[in-house]
């Protein structure tokens, strides 16, 4: 049960928030063109680290906002968290 | 007075008796014993039967490491509880438990003679033996091994208790009222940190509360003497909360802990009514420091799991802080120095004690303590075999070889009635590793020791494998002190004098002159596995700790292993010829001890178990005889039955008079959400299949709604309120995942776009009246409404007044009727729905519940999203392509429509399906085969929505089936377990082709 801080409301219990996975997978501004093995690279591959991944969470019991975390999976420590749009921080 | 209570305590009360019974015989106790130490006063070793070969079990320690007495507790079919350890239970007045898994009584037992034939049993007799003939498994096998399976008997009837969960939150929790413990919440305590102290015992004070030797001392006092003072001011510290009978469940990461408080299970019938039972803290604590302590190990020789042999440090526990005696003539048998700190103990109250030890020589002071006292010690000597069948009266000792690897000599026969053994100490590292910490191996003393890494939680004391008296005092007091970052401790100028270990040795699995196969050494006590089948395990193949422990079953009892892992580990280590260390150890899983599944749920029980929503119409239906059904956590009503009607009965006259007058449905529980903003048509654009843009203001649409991967997700009508502004309906158990959906979409992929969603399920109530006579109805009610159909045509809405209310009034069919669905504020909505029934009166409005909402749309062929699709299905393969625009670019899922998965022409499709005999009524869910008699069957579809339809007068049905589109008119067959049913695949809209009835 982690402690995240989300970038809205400051820290709050795990309990309060859902995961969204891989983060900066961007939506093709143009899936027409896209050929079937392009579309399928963007729809169902998604990484699966042990160790620092960045991830979509949603405070869903809260602010309801979609933001960014980078959390080492392998020992769950989160290195930050920022908003949607920011930059990744370099870890 | 009891015979084996032989010393005075400050801990028992000897004045205040408590009586109880064990097996319905009645004895006597005292206030402050436990379950064991009271039976053990009444010189009752025997407690319970061993699970595999129904053994003779005795008490064998003092705390929740105990693997064999375990009881049944309370005879109350609500009340009783398996498993109950004697070791833990407190004793109180009325207390009844009974011994487990003996038949018919604990000191007869015919499920002994597994004991004789245990030859033929090793580690996997079971997968070997059941194997064959297969057929016998069901009817022979199965309920013979269920009928000796299990211990204890399970409560019947539901727990009547109250449980409770807390949070809480503090600078620093403690785990463990130890000596190590206690200075430490001293420490924090001290410091202005907000500090819990957590102990499972119903005192602090661990071990050193009834550690007496003139060895060990600290500030020039005794350190049990030492250590009550050292409580007695910790009680006067403001901020720190201390919770005995509390133990700790689970260490989650970022120090989220569990404890399991004990309120009144040690409390006298009576006095337990109405009290909360247990409740469980959930603790999120800054800093955690873990002073669990350690466990002391047994010895691993041939019977050595008869009833009085006991771990040495029970046995002084016995002695010293409960004042029971194990036994009159005590044999202890150790390979380290602690136990002779036992020994002195026992003699010192006058009782016989002599002392086997495999080591050839200690030159440490509690040694010399013993020798001056004249104890009798066998140096270089070993247990080779006991004797004495329910309770133990001898021992054969021998001489070790030089290397340990053998015996030697001639066998020694001791007379005792109780055998105390050591094998030396486990540091409790569960905490550690349940947080995720690592584990290293230290060689010197066989033990597996915290890897610390953490910057916020610390092991101190014996959990961190520091077993002398001093070093612990000091290494707790400078671990502290550094990871609280304070300057002063107080206990840096401590002195501690205590008596030194120099001389180590283990051997895993003692030696013997008879051939393993014959002996009977147990490792797991409480699952009987013994060396022999963890060597059997070894030949067979088995080379992971974790697949030996699952084929032998060690560790996997309630004890979940505490005495058994190490030797397991060992054994293995020996046998396979690897260094310990490198062989890794099982996975310590919380609970560290069992938990109630009462702790765990606490007050979400009955009631309280999910939230129940309710519609502002719901009181109208119960008083009119709705039976419901459950839609997410909506209760709808399902039926409505008069006259005793079945839900058959119920449906078809609800249906019928939908069709033939008027009915009204509750829809409330729709879900909605508001939609504002320049870009909301846009956005629409963007999450619907269709398109949007031209909708005029005041009209509806119904939309489908796909996942990026192409697949129908959702659909609904939503409806223009005005140029910027959008009501969209979900399906009942969508709504909340559609919303975040959408809010995803919005904030994640389209920030640009001015959107805003509200959920506003709960604001509206929306009664639905459909049929023939519903505008005759709807005039009734808004008299000063034109309901022409040019004035207010299908698809379209307009706000209205009903009794100074506001309402909109939405004209859409999901019924394939002309239809209304009239939305006001919620708490309006019992008023607005009465109106509508007295204005129906004379057309017999009729409410319906969702069974006849389900069968009306299926005559109609429309879907409903989780019953006719289930996360497969495109709305091509529901033969929806007329909703799917082929003009915009871009919609969620569009793309996906053309990969060439989606676009294979052998999908399961939406079909309608008839039965060649008219009243027959498929099932949901049946599966659908083309031959009968191909081998293997394959299965091309399934029926998703199947009804008896009164207004057709037969039974009709959806199903998806393989291809399905391209069979109308085909033969099919639903096959079932008595016989075969013959079906035609059809249109899937069977009524009303032309949709002639919505402006009827």
């Amino acid at each position: 049960m982690f402690v995240i801080n989300c970038p809205y409301c400051g820290e709050r219990d795990q309990s309060e928030f859902s995961c969204g996975g891989e983060a900066h997978i961007v939506r093709p501004k143009q899936p027409t063109e896209l050929s079937d093995d392009e579309w399928a690279e963007y729809l169902f591959m998604r990484k699966n680290i042990k160790g620092v991944q960045f991830e979509r969470w949603n405070h869903a019991h809260g602010c309801r906002k979609w933001f960014n975390m980078v959390r080492d999976t392998s020992n769950d420590k989160i290195h930050a968290v920022y908003k949607m749009g920011e930059k990744p921080p370099v870890i | 007075m009891n015979k084996y209570r032989i010393n005075k305590t400050r801990f028992v009360d000897q004045t205040k008796t408590v009586s109880f019974t064990f097996d319905g015989k009645k004895y006597h106790g005292f206030e402050g014993d436990t379950l064991a130490s009271a039976l053990l006063s009444n010189g009752i070793h025997l407690i319970g039967r061993s699970f595999k070969y129904h053994r003779p079990r005795g008490i064998m320690s003092c705390g929740s490491e105990e693997p064999n007495a375990i009881c049944q507790i309370n005879d109350n079919t609500d009340l009783t509880e398996p498993n109950v350890r004697a070791t833990e239970i407190e004793l109180y007045e009325g207390l009844k438990a009974f011994s487990q898994n003996c038949w018919p009584s604990l000191n007869f037992d015919i499920g002994g003679i597994n004991n004789l034939i245990s030859p033929f049993i090793p580690a996997g007799f079971y997968y070997k033996t059941f194997m064959w003939p297969k057929s016998f498994w069901k009817k022979i096998y199965e309920p013979l091994i269920r009928l000796s399976a299990g211990l204890g008997k399970s409560p019947t009837q539901p727990d009547p208790d109250i449980y409770d969960h807390k949070h809480e939150h503090c600078d620093v929790l403690v785990i463990g009222g130890g000596i190590s413990g206690i200075i430490s919440a001293k420490i924090a305590a001290k410091n202005n940190l907000k500090t819990i102290l957590i102990e499972d015992k119903n005192i602090l004070g661990g071990s050193t509360i009834y550690q007496n030797n003139k060895n060990f001392i600290i500030d020039n006092q005794k350190s049990n003497e030492w250590l009550m003072n050292e409580i007695s001011e910790l009680e006067k510290l403001d901020n720190l909360i201390i919770k005995t009978r509390t133990s700790l469940a689970a260490f989650h990461n970022y120090n989220y802990l569990l404890a399991k408080e004990n309120i009144s299970d040690h409390l006298p019938l009576d006095k337990k009514n109405g009290s909360i039972r247990q409740r469980l803290w959930k603790i999120r604590a800054d800093k955690v420091i873990v002073a669990a302590g350690a466990i002391e190990r047994p010895l691993i020789f041939n019977n050595n799991d008869r009833p009085g042999i006991i771990l040495a440090n029970s046995v002084k526990k016995y002695l010293d802080f409960y004042g029971v005696s194990t036994g009159l003539n005590n044999i202890i048998f150790t390979n380290n120095d602690s136990a002779y700190e036992t020994a002195v103990s026992l003699f010192e109250k006058g009782i016989s004690v002599k002392i086997v030890d495999i080591r050839k020589k200690s030159s440490s002071n509690i040694v010399k303590n013993a020798e001056d006292l004249g104890i009798k010690i066998y140096w270089n000597s070993t247990v080779v075999n006991t004797f004495g069948y329910k309770k133990i009266k001898s021992i054969e000792i021998m001489n070790l070889s030089e290397d340990g690897s053998n015996v030697t000599g001639n066998k020694h026969k001791i007379q005792c009635d109780c055998l105390s053994i050591s094998g030396g100490w486990t540091p409790m590292v569960h905490m550690h590793t349940q947080s995720g910490g690592k584990l290293d191996f230290r060689e010197i003393d066989q033990v597996f020791v915290p890897n610390e890494k953490s910057e916020n939680h610390i092991n101190v004391g014996s959990c961190n494998g520091d077993f002398e008296l001093e070093e612990i005092v000091k290494n707790t007091n400078y671990k502290v002190k550094k990871f609280l970052n304070i300057n002063e401790g107080g206990f840096d100028k401590i002195s501690v004098l205590c008596s030194k270990e120099s001389e180590k040795k283990n051997i895993w699995l003692l030696p013997n002159t008879i051939s393993e196969s014959k002996t009977k050494s147990f490792i797991d006590f409480q699952n009987d596995s013994t060396a022999k089948d963890i060597k059997l395990a070894l030949r067979e193949g088995f080379k992971s700790i974790e697949h030996v422990k699952r084929y032998t079953t060690t560790g996997m009892a309630t004890d979940q292993g505490k005495l058994s892992n190490m030797h397991a580990l060992g054994i293995i280590a020996d046998t396979a010829g690897v260094k310990m260390g490198t062989l890794g150890t099982t996975t310590f899983r919380p609970p560290f001890t069992p938990l109630t599944f009462g702790a765990i749920v606490g007050r979400s029980v009955g009631k309280f178990f999910d939230i129940v929503r309710k519609t502002s119409i719901h009181e109208w239906h119960v008083q009119n005889n709705a039976k419901f059904e459950n839609v997410g956590q909506w209760k709808r009503p399902w039926y409505y039955p008069i006259n005793n009607e079945n839900l058959h009965e119920a449906v078809q006259r609800e249906s019928k008079a939908a069709r033939d007058s008027a009915g009204i449905l509750d829809a409330s529980t729709l879900g909605k959400i508001d939609i504002q903003g320049t870009d909301a048509s846009e956005f629409l654009n963007r999450v619907y299949t269709n398109a949007w843009s031209k909708l005029g203001i005041g009209k509806c649409r119904y939309g489908l709604m796909l996942n990026e991967d192409g697949m129908v997700y959702d659909d609904g009508v939503t409806t223009r309120l005005g140029e910027n502004h959008y009501l969209m309906t979900t399906t009942t158990g969508g709504a909340a995942n559609v919303l975040s959906k959408l809010e995803d979409y919005l904030q994640t992929e389209w920030p640009e776009l001015d959107v805003y969603l509200t959920s506003v399920t709960d604001h509206y109530s929306t009664a639905s009246i459909c049929g023939p006579n519903s505008k005759k109805i709807l005039n009734k009610l808004f008299p000063n409404k034109d309901f022409s159909d040019e004035a207010f045509p299908h698809m379209s809405y307009q706000d209205a007044i009903i009794d100074k209310i506001e309402c909109r009034i939405m004209r859409i069919s999901f019924t394939g009727e002309l239809s209304y669905e009239i939305n006001v504020e919620s708490k309006y909505g019992k008023s607005l729905w009465e109106n509508c029934i007295a204005a129906g009166e004379e057309y017999k409005i009729t409410p319906y519940g969702t069974e006849t909402m389900h069968l009306l749309r299926a005559e109609k062929g429309f879907i409903i999203v989780g019953q006719d699709t289930d996360g497969t299905m495109t709305p091509i393969d529901l033969q929806m392509d007329w909703i799917v625009s082929k003009k915009k670019y871009d919609f969620i899922g569009k793309r996906s429509l053309y990969r060439s998965d989606t676009m294979r022409e052998d999908r399961k499709q939406l079909v309608g399906l008839l039965t060649d005999d008219p009243n027959e009524i498929l099932e949901e869910g049946a599966q659908i085969v083309s031959e009968l008699d191909k081998k293997p069957v394959e299965m091309i579809g399934h029926v998703t929505s199947s009804y008896f339809s009164p207004n057709l007068n037969k039974s009709i049905a959806l199903a998806v089936v393989k291809g399905g589109k391209k069979m109308n008119g085909q033969k099919l067959f639903v096959p079932m377990e008595n016989k075969n049913i013959n079906v035609t695949v059809s249109d899937f809209i069977f009524f009303d082709k032309e949709n002639k009835r919505i402006n009827a």
